[in-house]
């Protein structure tokens, strides 16, 4: 018998990639504060504790919040740099798409201190929008690389039977290349909003008594008898993240199949 | 013998000009793309521009329609110099060659785009946008997604939605290129009958030399960014001006020949296969009076072979068949003509249904002064 | 020569170009370049009492530096300290962040290389959207949570412990976490999706008919591996190596949570530095070093891929 090698490799893989988060959902439901095994018991005063945590919550609409306008500022700009980028050739663009698209190859940690110390030595207070500057600067390049693709895969043709046919730049843009354009900015928005929603480290520095959710998580996990609420919430937060992800593919397709275009495999 | 022009019922409008290049030039960074363009097209006609790849047709298209500058020289479309106007603002529409159709709109609003700083109503919008569906065969396509369509179908979507803004001029860029062969020969028929029906002049770009010569009224034939020749399809194929344009449109036949002498308008010249010949210098000789050396040119259809008994209109050679090539309605003969080492293609209706020669053998092959062309 | 800019309606390019890229241009040499600059310029600097003397010294480096404070308005010397790469501890924070993330690359890369395989070959063009958004869906979770679970997995009362000593495989708990190990198995588990993808994209990109002619010709099929099916793939590995290496080394939370701050690494040396330890200059230095490791590291790399490129295929 021929043993299916790869099979079996892959699915140990995948036994390796998602022990840690079907944990959770486990230990989530477990009466007791310590995580593992054998299980004590189904509980759901976890999830109970998480609905009560006020803090929690606040947190969660600071990070909401953040993520909300740090992915439509990230994709602004990135609409802006695409645009630019396809359509243009100016002085200087491989420097400047450069410096836009550096945050992809630079540590967050030096970002955010390199931020944190201009802003201190400017005397500026550290706050949500500090967040967001920050949060902004590193979703950009990821919003311009979907975005850019995007109009890359418009016809040329296009704007100009626009303009043959009476438009000018500005109405060109939103009525023929910002319709084919949205799915990509769709993809723009939910990849800078993830980003942001998750990230840990210039949330925390940059970041002042408002806390963000990432931090939220990582201040109680040092407390043990918090863990299993924060089980809990993990739990939530994939089953979230799943039934996001599974709607953004849904709306991809469906956003396809309108116009017509070829599917080129989504977020890879 | 005169030959009459037979072109059958085109009106004759041609009278004033639409179009006019004054020495147009145009360099990308060095290269000299257009150079030195002087031709008017006329009001009402079907023009094409036709040469290789890379002759400039396209980009002289597009400087009709404002999509591309020019370095020096005028366009004027309609007696008004466009320099500053912008492509959106110009008597012209174009049919591009992708057909650029809105993919996310449907057909009725593909083809009603251009008419949204329109002061009409809305019904009158909607009943312009019926009649140009009708005028291309397309009624009742209003509410199809227009990415849903088939080549042909865009093509008339973009025909439509250029001609309902009445433009004075209509722009083709290759539009049939992405088409099979079938569809092809239906659109060259469908855009001669639109373009009657309209009356508007259309200017066609396509490297087909088939498709010019049957769609046209005149033709400009274009290499490396010059025209060779602006005629009518009948002129450019049988008194092509040079051996290029000669060689682009249609087949021809080509044997060496030496002048022996020039006078009275006629020229006398020596030439292998058909021995001594006395042409017509105004209208059958190209090119200016140079040397000696000059090439003798001949369409395979202007030789005629000779069955037996059968006389020949003008004069007649002896030929062997090398080589027989079966197109279904035509065949074409590869012949070397006695005293030529050069292979001459024949053509023949298979009226009989079969070629009637094998290869190997013996033919007369009848053959005529006047339908030849020299080429010095 | 003119450029036929005559009835265009475009206008200069250039200009339009530049004034469009403008506010993300702008946004990023605001908040990116003139930071950083300001780092680098830090990094220069001589390090006072909760601020920056701007006097020029190359000790944040190599060598002796000293901190600064102002007493009874002179300004002295309190504290001595070596550069980033004379300092033992800080250098061999450097080299340790180094190697854990060289060897995180190459674990990461190495496991992803079979998976990336699979998902392209042995599966059907229709089922392998499903194994990508399989192996994406981890990355959508909590990063931080994640780094937390794996404490809980290899802690020494946690889920891996509790398991063996259940099932009686051992007879004492193992010491598993807290370790450099730990900290490379949680990293290698977080880039994994990373490296997987673009390994993917690259063998997806190969033409099936050249392997077919390799075994048209008679090879076997490791052999095509190895000599069709790898080299061909090696720019989707230089890309997975990058997409890897450079977050890595530059990581915060893992050293933090599963090193337990025994094994700390660059970030976490930087946030020491420039906040609590009040020495910004030397902070900078580290930093300035870091991305000099990274860029160092990413052009060998690519250069490797140009190689590869270029060589017989």
């Amino acid at each position: 018998m021929k043993l299916p090698v790869m099979k079996i490799y892959a699915i140990a893989f995948l036994i390796f990639l998602y022990g840690p988060i079907l944990l959770l959902p486990l230990f989530a439901f477990n009466d007791s504060t310590v995580v593992a095994f054998p299980l004590k018991g189904f509980t759901t005063q976890w999830f109970r504790a998480v609905w009560a945590d006020a803090d929690l919550w606040k947190a969660v609409r600071n990070s909401l919040f953040v993520a909300c306008t740090a992915s439509v500022l990230a994709t602004t700009l990135g609409v802006f740099a695409a645009r630019a980028s396809t359509r243009y050739v100016f002085p200087a663009k491989g420097a400047v798409m450069g410096l836009i698209m550096l945050p992809l190859v630079l540590p967050d940690m030096i970002m955010a201190m390199a931020l944190l110390v201009v802003l201190l030595s400017l005397n500026i207070e550290l706050s949500l929008v500090t967040v967001i500057l920050g949060h902004v600067l590193i979703c950009t390049p990821f919003a311009v690389a979907m975005l850019t693709s995007a109009f890359q895969s418009l016809d040329k043709s296009l704007e100009e039977a626009a303009y043959d046919l009476g438009e000018g730049p500005i109405s060109t843009f939103y009525l023929v290349i910002l319709p084919l354009v949205t799915p990509g900015i769709i993809s723009a928005l939910l990849i800078s909003f993830t980003i942001s929603l998750d990230e840990f480290v210039i949330s925390n520095f940059l970041g002042s008594k408002d806390k963000l959710l990432s931090v939220y998580i990582f201040g109680q996990l040092r407390f043990p008898k918090n863990v299993p609420t924060i089980m809990a919430l993990g739990a939530l937060l994939v089953a979230l993240s799943v039934i996001l992800l599974t709607l953004a593919e849904y709306f991809r397709r469906r956003g396809i199949a309108k116009t017509g275009a070829k599917d080129t495999g989504g977020f890879v | 013998m005169t030959v009459e022009k037979t072109k059958l019922s085109k009106p004759a409008v041609l009278g004033a000009t639409m179009i006019e290049f004054k020495d147009v030039h145009k360099y990308y960074g060095d290269y000299h793309a257009l150079r030195g363009i002087n031709a008017t097209i006329r009001a009402g006609e079907f023009f094409s521009l036709l040469g290789p790849s890379g002759c400039g047709k396209t980009t002289l298209l597009r400087t009709i329609a404002g999509f591309e500058g020019i370095s020096s020289g005028v366009v004027l479309v309609d007696d008004k110099d466009m320099a500053d106007v912008p492509a959106n603002q110009r008597p012209t529409n174009m049919v591009f060659q992708s057909y650029a159709i809105f993919p996310h709109l449907t057909v009725e609003q593909n083809v009603g785009f251009g008419l949204r700083k329109d002061p009409r109503s809305k019904e009158e919008k909607a009943s312009a946008v019926d009649e140009a569906l009708a005028m291309v065969g397309l009624t009742g396509y209003g509410k199809r997604a227009a990415h849903a369509l088939s080549g042909g179908q865009r093509q008339r979507v973009a025909l439509a939605r250029a001609l309902i803004l009445k433009p004075k001029v209509l722009l083709l860029d290759e539009p049939l290129s992405a088409l099979d062969k079938k569809m092809r020969e239906q659109m060259q028929v469908e855009l001669i009958r639109l373009q009657r029906q309209v009356g508007i002049t259309f200017v066609l770009v396509t490297h087909d030399q088939e498709e010019a010569l049957v769609m046209s009224d005149r033709i400009a034939v274009m290499f490396e960014g010059q025209i060779a020749q602006l005629d009518d399809p009948e002129t450019l194929y049988r008194r092509p001006k040079t051996r290029a344009v000669a060689n682009f449109i249609g087949t021809m036949n080509f044997l060496p020949a030496t002048i022996l002498s020039e006078a009275n308008g006629k020229v006398e010249a020596e030439c292998h296969g058909f021995g001594h010949l006395t042409l017509d210098a105004e209208t059958q000789v190209m090119g200016t009076p140079t040397a000696t050396g000059a090439t003798v040119g001949f369409r395979p259809e202007t030789l005629t072979l000779l069955f037996e008994g059968q006389q020949a209109a003008d004069r007649e050679v002896m030929a062997t068949v090398e080589e027989v090539v079966y197109y279904g309605d035509m065949t074409y003969y590869d012949v070397k003509l006695d005293g030529t080492t050069e292979v001459m293609r024949l053509s023949m209706r298979n009226v009989f249904g079969r070629p009637v020669l094998d290869i190997g053998t013996r033919t007369r092959v009848g053959w005529s002064q006047g339908a030849l062309v020299m080429f010095r | 020569m003119s450029d036929g800019k005559r009835g265009r309606f475009w206008g200069s390019d250039a200009a339009s170009g530049l004034g469009l890229v403008s506010p993300t241009a702008l946004y990023a040499i605001l908040l990116l370049g003139a930071p950083l600059a300001f780092v680098l310029i830090a990094s220069f600097m001589t390090d006072g009492y909760l601020e920056i003397i701007p006097r020029f010294q190359w000790c944040n480096y190599f060598g002796e530096c000293a901190s600064y404070k102002t007493l009874d308005g002179v300004l002295t010397p309190t504290q001595k300290y070596r550069g980033a790469w004379t300092d033992p501890v800080l250098f061999s924070i450097m080299i340790r962040s180094l190697t854990v993330s060289l060897l995180v690359t190459f674990l990461t890369v190495l496991l992803a290389y079979p998976m990336a395989y699979f998902i392209s070959f042995n599966v059907a063009p229709a089922r392998k959207g499903i194994w990508l958004f399989l192996i994406t869906i981890p990355f959508w979770t909590s990063y931080v949570i994640r780094v937390f679970m794996w404490n809980a997995i290899l802690g020494f009362s946690g889920v891996l412990n509790s398991i063996f000593l259940g099932i009686g495989l051992i007879d004492k708990p193992l010491d598993m976490s807290f370790t450099i190990q730990a900290m490379v198995v949680t990293l290698a588990h977080s880039f994994a999706p990373f490296a997987i993808l673009p390994i993917y994209v690259a063998l997806e990109k190969i033409d099936r008919s050249l392997l077919e002619a390799g075994q048209d010709l008679g090879e076997s099929r490791f052999l095509t591996f190895l000599r069709v099916t790898l080299p061909l793939s090696m720019p989707g590995v230089v890309a997975a190596v990058l997409i890897v290496f450079i977050p890595t080394i530059g990581d915060y939370v893992t050293p933090k949570l599963v090193g337990g701050s025994k094994f700390p690494m660059i970030a976490n040396a930087i946030e020491v530095l420039m906040l609590k330890g009040d020495n910004k200059p030397l902070g900078a230095a580290i930093a300035v070093s870091a991305m000099l490791i990274v860029g160092a590291i990413s052009l060998v790399f690519i250069g490797l891929n140009r190689r590869f490129l270029r060589g017989p295929q």
